[in-house]
């Protein structure tokens, strides 16, 4: 397990060893191909070109994506794929989300944009109560597995009360659906691949953040990251940091803070939060000890919550200090306050250093 | 002729400084024509209505309300455009939707009711809050976060509410105001308070699924609610004729009865409020489809110009301006002359200054405020610090 989270850490693929029961993405072999130094949102759409081209039953739908869309995520599709499967649905978020479905069902690759995480709720009955339990509901007779759900989620330093949220917590509460949430550029575009090819609905939702601030060699080649698999990011060895998407930089700050303190932190990212690597968390913690979790939704029922209640399920005895979570307040995502609402790298390294001298 | 007509009136002593030179250094404020003999004017186009009649094309107003029209919008006018350079000096963070060009829908609506009347829209909500008696210092502090912002500093741009004047805001999600609206006419239904609710929206919400909920309660139960389309043509950058299959709006309830405005003309806005108004208590719901026009992009992050011709733009500049034509009609009426007009201007221009200094020099709210009213006063909910041990707030 370590080796192979080394490896995977030296190239920046997962290269898996062995297939994980309910995963069925693959992996090309390392960097082979040319890897150009490019941004989120450009990887994202070179992982949807990618997708088009693959499968010519792939449709990218949803408000504004024609031209590129808000984000540029998806600049080029409607020229070079046509408006037949590259095409702007009007305001109607619950629309798009059911029609993504009803197209799913019939084979199609449905890949539906809803502009900001934030506006997902009017989508949300539509995801799980149809999309998350027509498989399950219908014997297997029908299954809207083609359906990929891409939402830019987060905060981005000035956006305010609805464009700001992190709402993976509501969706990870539903059997049925996989939610996955990329921290940087070549992630994002395995990922995002994978995600359209997994045989079950998936929400992606992509850090805004980071669309236009992270730069990352990626290669060029039609690569897939496996879903459900967390990674290793830093090794450690007297706490495990768990997180997710943009967090995991702010985290990293942190981490290289504590180590001129001393603290080894060992830093994970989680990838996939449904269903969720519990096997490379709690490895982790067997080693360390000593468990944080930070995300930017807010702490009362945010996923953490579930991270730490399953590690103490199964580590309970083997753990130093309790779990730590540093999150989001539990006041709605705030205008001016922003700052002082998020989970910033100084609330990490507080938290560290309390946990470590427990 | 018009100016003996003034200099007669007796209704102000006022309106006699009108003919006075304007070198009048003393008084600060150029005085408004408080004339209110009635002056008829026709509308630019008639009123297209759908299971309904239409209202006239005349149009019955005054010197003084034309001229309190056009100082209103010009305020507005001045206070988006102050509004656009603050965003770019980074003053203003965050989302800021401008609402220059559709001036006339807000005007001619305020002028056609009262404050017991409620309006709620959506995020394009400075000159609503404004007409609905906001003060320039309340909107620039809120745009700018500070505590004299008509929500505390809390709210932003897109979240402007005046309570004393049934003013409910300011919504961020697209078409989620209008049921809320609906739900407001209820309760005015309920009171027995004579007053309707206006739901305001766009030809982009006008697509959510939740608008034809909130109609078909409202036309069940018969609620004086007016749900108005400002339509202004683009949802964000798309043009309505490709979100919509039936871009006639006002045509889109159905079974309950629309009207078809000219929403660059107040007195056409005024006519149709008015007359939607008087429909709505006595027959339930009503649709009001204002054909409008917003001559900055979709917010500020928008140039504005990519989904739409410069041309275009400058076009309805020119010939559907409300600002022009109530200046148009308030010459060729010799209500004033067009020196006044500048000097209201001016004037108007001095007082959003002020108002922006003002603003800069008041505080941002205090961190403390981060937590209050999550809930209810005194509900005592906790919450914690960053390591959720020793640091420990009880939310006021």
């Amino acid at each position: 397990m370590g080796f192979r989270n080394i490896i995977g850490r030296r190239l920046g693929l997962g290269l898996v060893r062995r297939r994980k029961p309910f995963s069925t993405a693959t992996c090309d072999g390392d960097g082979n191909g040319n890897a150009k130094s490019i941004n989120l949102y450009s990887a994202i759409n070179q992982a949807l070109h990618i997708a088009l081209e693959t499968d010519n039953r792939a449709f990218v739908f949803g408000e504004d994506v024609s031209f590129g869309g808000v984000f540029r995520c998806t600049t080029g599709l409607a020229d070079r794929f046509g408006k037949a499967r590259v095409f702007n649905t009007p305001l109607c978020e619950q629309g798009i989300v059911g029609f993504g479905i009803g197209l799913a069902a019939m084979g199609n690759r449905a890949i539906a944009e809803i502009q900001f995480a934030d506006y997902i709720y009017p989508a949300f009955d539509q995801i799980v109560n149809e999309a998350a339990k027509f498989r399950y509901r219908s014997g297997n007779q029908f299954n809207c597995g083609g359906l990929t759900i891409r939402a830019p989620y987060g905060a981005v330093g000035h956006g305010g009360h609805y464009h700001s949220q992190s709402p993976e917590a509501f969706f990870c509460h539903v059997p049925g659906i996989k939610v996955v949430i990329p921290r940087s550029p070549r992630q994002a575009k395995g990922l995002l691949l994978s995600c359209i090819r997994d045989p079950n609905p998936v929400v992606f939702f992509e850090p805004k953040w980071l669309y236009r601030l992270a730069v990352e060699e990626v290669p060029e080649h039609d690569y897939m990251l496996p879903l459900s698999e967390a990674e290793v990011i830093r090794q450690g060895s007297d706490i495990t940091l768990v997180g997710w998407g943009a967090q995991l930089s702010v985290m990293e700050q942190a981490c290289n803070e504590a180590e001129k303190d001393g603290i080894s932190c060992e830093l994970i990212d989680l990838k996939t939060l449904l269903p969720w690597d519990k096997e490379t968390v709690e490895a982790s913690v067997r080693k360390t000890g000593r468990v944080l979790i930070s995300h930017e939704a807010p702490v009362t029922g945010g996923f953490g919550a579930e991270i730490s209640a399953s590690i103490v399920e199964r580590c309970f005895l083997r753990l130093e200090a309790p779990v730590a979570r540093v999150c989001g307040l539990d006041t709605p995502f705030p205008l001016v306050f922003e700052p002082f609402y998020m989970p910033t790298k100084n609330k990490i390294l507080d938290a560290i250093k309390a946990t470590v001298n427990y | 002729m018009a100016l003996s007509r003034l200099a007669s009136s007796s209704s102000s002593s006022r309106s006699a400084d009108l003919l006075k030179p304007l070198c009048s250094a003393i008084s600060l404020r150029r005085p408004i024509s408080t004339d209110t003999t009635p002056i008829t004017v026709e509308t630019s186009v008639p009123f297209t209505s759908h299971q309904c009649d239409t209202p006239s094309r005349s149009v019955q107003t005054n010197a003084k309300e034309l001229l309190t029209f056009f100082r209103d919008m010009a305020l507005m006018r001045r206070m988006e455009i102050a509004a656009d350079s603050l965003y770019k000096a980074k003053l203003i963070r965050g989302f800021c939707h401008l609402y220059d060009g559709q001036e006339a829908v807000a005007v001619g609506m305020e002028a056609s009711i009262t404050k017991k009347d409620c309006i709620i829209t959506a995020y394009r909500d400075h000159c609503t809050f404004v007409a609905r008696g906001g003060t320039l210092l309340e909107v620039f502090a809120e745009l700018m976060g500070r505590q004299a912002g008509c929500s505390r500093g809390k709210g932003g741009s897109m979240h402007f509410y005046k309570k004393d004047s049934n003013f409910y805001g300011g919504h961020g999600i697209v078409g989620a105001q209008v049921p809320l609206g609906c739900g407001l006419a209820f309760a005015q239904k309920y009171s027995k308070d004579e007053a309707v609710t206006f739901a305001l929206y766009g030809d982009g919400a006008a697509n959510q699924g939740q608008l034809f909920e909130a109609l078909n309660i409202s036309a069940l139960w018969d609620l004086p609610a007016i749900l108005v389309c400002e339509n202004n043509h683009y949802g964000m950058g798309t043009a309505e004729w490709r979100a919509a299959k039936s871009p006639a709006y006002y045509k889109r309830g159905d079974y309950a009865p629309g009207l078809k405005v000219d929403g660059m003309d107040a007195l056409a806005v005024k006519q149709a409020c008015t007359f939607a108004k008087e429909h709505a208590l006595k027959n339930g719901p009503i649709i009001l489809e204002m054909d409008t026009y917003r001559y900055h992009g979709h917010s500020m992050s928008d140039p504005g110009s990519t989904y739409r011709t410069r041309d275009e733009i400058t076009g309805v500049r020119q010939e559907r301006d409300p600002v022009e034509r109530i200046r148009k009609l308030i010459l060729s009426h010799d209500l004033a002359t067009e020196k006044e007009l500048k000097d209201i201007e001016k004037e108007i221009r001095k007082e959003v200054d002020d108002a922006i200094a003002q603003a800069k020099e008041n505080p941002l709210p205090e961190s403390s405020e981060l937590f209050t009213n999550v809930y209810a006063k005194g509900l005592g909910v906790e919450s914690f610090g960053a390591d959720r041990k020793e640091v420990r707030a009880v939310l006021p």
